[in-house]
């Protein structure tokens, strides 16, 4: 069943500068496939060579997270939005040990 | 250069002192044309650590509709340094999520917070202004 895949910015210039792609598939995972398949620029970028979803991106099904879904074994239906954002993490330097005194 | 109304600016230093002692983050949208913040969006921290951040993802989701419901985009990412100065870690580095971001580091290991930016693009950091505007 076709189901709408948006892309954040710094994947678009990988599927010629499209915000969101219309694909078909009945779980997120081969929603994605579809769109790595139709973008090939895109492989390794959500879905990692394993078969798993890549740690620096955040699938969700239309407000939910995925991963407290069941993953890329989520069943989709018609009307469903798939959403890839990066994940954004980072931090500072070891703060290390207080200094003595 | 990294255009910020006071109330942004403002609303992203609060955010950074009232998440003490941990780090915290947000984002940032406007026109990624011209890097003109329209609104600030403090997200919560998820990692809940005096050293590192991951903005919520839900929060995440949250910020890129509603940015896109006004017109606007993501164009940045904003976290504090509790005891460090204001720039990018390794961490932060090897972890920017995309080339065409700001990325804004808050530090508040002095009395007064200092707030800086920076482009990252392919592991190369670069500083660029930062433009305060009244609103």
């Amino acid at each position: 069943m076709p189901v709408t895949v948006h892309l954040p910015t710094v994947l678009r210039p990988h599927a010629g500068g499209a915000r969101s792609v219309t694909v078909e598939g009945t779980t997120v995972g081969e929603a994605l496939a579809a769109l790595t398949a139709e973008y090939p620029g895109l492989s390794g970028q959500v879905i990692d060579a394993d078969g798993s979803l890549h740690k620096f991106v955040n699938v969700y099904l239309n407000d939910d997270d995925v991963r407290y879904l069941s993953g890329l074994d989520t069943p989709v239906a018609a009307s469903d939005e798939v959403s890839i954002l990066p994940a954004v993490a980072g931090g500072a330097v070891d703060v290390g040990a207080p200094a003595a005194g | 250069m990294l255009i910020l109304p006071e109330a942004a600016y403002n609303q992203m230093v609060a955010h950074c002192l009232v998440g003490l002692p941990d780090e915290a983050c947000g984002l940032l949208a406007g026109d990624p044309a011209t890097g003109a913040v329209a609104t600030c969006y403090p997200t919560r921290n998820l990692a809940g650590s005096a050293k590192l951040y991951t903005v919520d993802p839900k929060d995440h989701l949250r910020a890129d509709r509603d940015a896109e419901a006004r017109g606007h985009a993501i164009l940045g990412v904003f976290h504090s340094h509790t005891h460090t100065e204001a720039y990018p870690s390794p961490t932060d580095v090897a972890q920017a999520p995309d080339p065409g971001w700001h990325y804004v580091l808050v530090s508040l290991r002095d009395a007064a917070p200092v707030v800086r930016s920076y482009r990252i693009v392919d592991g190369t950091v670069a500083e660029e202004p930062v433009s305060l505007r009244p609103q």
